[in-house]
């Protein structure tokens, strides 16, 4: 069995349903993506596997217990997320900040042992920010800045791994570096990674584990090779093209249709899925 | 708001600078403490300027006192005439002061921590207001005595804290929402205010005036043990949540990964923040602007992340003490409520606030 799992949950902010009846594994030791077009309910489900939203029905459960019954801090050893957005405090330094993220094994009197010195300096070598280490964090560039937020994450020094878009906001090198730093986590540091994604060529490329999401339900899961196909891409995206062995790794490569090829209503099937509300 | 030292103190990137700071005690059985070395200094020198500004305050007034003979009568040496005029008379003064301050510095740091905001401070969200009410009503509707006053003013604080929190939180807080709810609450309090003075006839409306600038003039030990009681209580609860308040700086969503209970830790430093508030303003009136500037003066000395708890507590108590002498020193005894001290200095410091947010691009 394995470690993290959503079991028939229904999503809802307040009255609105994402999802209904989403049932969802996380396969241990994966690198999986999540994937799907704009309010498909992505984020919110990883929201609810790291027990950030409570499932109006159903359950989300880690190590086989539900997660919401389950201690904070015992939970924040296990599973670590990467939010959308966080807030540097003001004046903080790079080193500092990685700090925080061993919180959930600190203590009133435990506060700052030799051991969490060394976990954070470990964390921030594996990021490539240990040079900054006595920077401000407000003094950093955008891709530094989100290699430190998941050198803080690494910190928490969680088998599970969550990242909600990751890559968001940062310029291809960056997005790129950062992908490249997940892949090393999964594959040196056995961590499992579930990473919500929305470059569609990036996950093909970098995820063991995809589970691609359309109107909060799962349309195929499985692993890149087997299930990226144009079917899969026009029925979760709207959108026609061809799919081609990517010349670098072998992996699926998503190439859109030229506008003369696509008709109006592949336009209008991806207008239709992309105003549903919000992800 | 960069803190320029720390550059200075860095040497080239990849100089052995210090990333963590502060220093970490460790002992063998496993117990680590971290202790931020700049910060202690600080809570330090602003108790010795408390307690230096406490003496003087005491020996000032129609009977002046030099310090020496204030410290000798507090250590229980002076005259039966100076015990008198110490132990009765100023020393409750002095300690109500020191710890309105200390009460509004720690609420003020809370409640701009909790919505990540400086201007989320009791005075802008109409705390004050609201605790004016209750106190208006007492004294307007009833004619009530001085201690059903301040039970007024605590209950229109604690109920205004309670509807901003209602009308404010929805599914988590956001800083400008608490910020601008609070302004409307304050409004609507404050026009409130308004329509029971003129309610109030002539001798009633004088007392509520007086009341509603702040002022420490004749206050004794009935308000020194309510406030010493809740602070007791108050401030190792809040203190005991400053880790978790920490993380809470950082997002919802990044306290939530690292295990802090989110909601459960803002409502109980919330509560605290407002009683502290509230029992604060009931005790010496609404003494403008201490909440608001004493954490932002904390943290320019401290140059330390985080709420800054501590160093803000203790700049409160040192401000409002300060301030007390000031306006006795500059007025005359009675004539000046210090409300009318802290409130023009606050003002001036929130006019400058607002100019450094803007220009940050934060407004």
């Amino acid at each position: 069995m394995n470690r993290l799992s959503a079991e028939d949950v229904t999503l809802a902010y307040d009255q609105r349903v994402i999802a209904e009846q989403l049932s969802v594994e996380i396969p241990d030791n994966s690198f999986t993506v999540i994937v799907g077009p704009n309010a498909c309910g992505k984020s919110t489900l990883l929201r609810a596997l790291s027990r950030m939203l409570r499932p109006s029905s159903g359950r989300v459960l880690l190590d086989g217990q539900v997660i919401q019954s389950m201690p904070a801090k015992k939970v924040a050893r296990t599973l670590g997320l990467l939010p959308q957005s966080s807030i540097a405090p003001d004046g903080i330094t790079v080193g500092d900040l990685v700090g925080r993220g061993r919180y959930p094994h600190q203590g009133l009197l435990r506060q700052w042992s030799s051991e969490d010195e060394r976990i954070v300096r470990e964390s921030m070598a594996s990021t490539g920010v240990a040079e900054l280490a006595d920077r401000l964090v407000d003094e950093l560039s955008g891709g530094q800045r989100q290699r430190v937020w998941i050198a803080m994450a690494l910190a928490q020094q969680t088998p599970l791994l969550l990242l909600d878009e990751p890559t968001t906001y940062l310029d291809i090198q960056h997005q790129i570096d950062v992908l490249d730093l997940c892949a090393e986590l999964h594959e040196e540091q056995g961590r499992t990674l579930v990473a919500v994604l929305h470059d569609l060529n990036h996950a093909a490329r970098y995820a063991t584990h995809l589970i691609a999401l359309r109107d909060g339900s799962v349309v195929a899961e499985g692993a890149p090779r087997d299930i990226v196909t144009a079917g899969l891409v026009e029925e979760v995206f709207g959108l026609r093209c061809q799919v081609i062995e990517d010349p670098e790794t072998g992996t699926p490569l998503v190439v859109p249709a030229a506008r003369r090829a696509r008709t109006g209503s592949g336009i209008a099937a991806a207008t239709a899925t992309a105003g549903v509300g919000k992800d | 708001m960069k803190t320029p030292h720390n550059q200075a103190e860095r040497g080239p990137a990849s100089a052995t600078g210090r990333p963590f700071r502060g220093r970490t005690v460790r002992t063998g059985a496993g117990l680590s403490v971290r202790v931020d070395v700049r910060a202690l200094t600080v809570v330090a020198l602003l108790l010795v300027a408390a307690l230096a500004a406490s003496v003087v305050l005491i020996g000032t007034g129609d009977f002046p006192i030099p310090a020496s003979d204030v410290l000798s009568t507090l250590l229980g040496n002076g005259d039966a005439g100076q015990e008198f005029i110490v132990n009765e008379l100023r020393l409750p003064r002095v300690l109500v002061g020191l710890l309105v301050g200390a009460a509004l510095g720690l609420g003020g740091a809370l409640f701009q921590a909790i919505s990540r905001n400086p201007l989320g401070s009791p005075d802008v969200l109409g705390l004050g207001q609201g605790a004016t009410a209750g106190a208006l009503v007492v004294i307007v509707l009833f004619s009530g005595d001085a201690a059903a006053v301040t039970s007024g003013a605590l209950a229109g604080g604690l109920v205004t804290g309670f509807a901003i929190y209602a009308l404010a939180w929805k599914r988590g807080v956001h800083g400008y929402r608490l910020v601008l709810v609070g302004i409307g609450v304050s409004a609507v309090v404050t026009a409130v205010n308004g329509y029971l003075i003129t309610k109030a006839d002539f001798v009633d409306a004088a007392r509520a005036v007086v009341w509603m600038t702040g002022s420490l003039n004749g206050r004794g030990w009935e308000q020194v043990w309510p406030l010493l009681c809740l602070s007791a209580v108050l401030v190792p609860l809040v203190l005991g949540n400053a880790r978790e308040l920490r993380m809470l700086e950082m997002g919802d969503d990044t306290a939530y990964a690292l295990g802090v209970r989110v909601e459960r830790t803002r409502l109980l430093l919330m509560a605290a923040a407002v009683l502290l508030t509230a029992t604060a303003t009931a005790a010496a009136g609404p003494v403008g602007f201490v909440a608001l500037t004493a954490p932002q003066l904390a943290r320019r000395l401290t140059r330390s992340p985080g709420p800054n708890l501590v160093p803000a507590m203790c700049m409160g108590a040192t401000l409002l003490v300060v301030a007390d002498w000031a306006s006795q020193r500059a007025f005359g005894a009675d004539q000046l409520p210090v409300g009318a001290v802290t409130g023009v200095l606050g003002g001036v410091y929130l006019l400058g606030l607002l100019v450094t947010e803007r220009r940050a691009g934060r407004i």
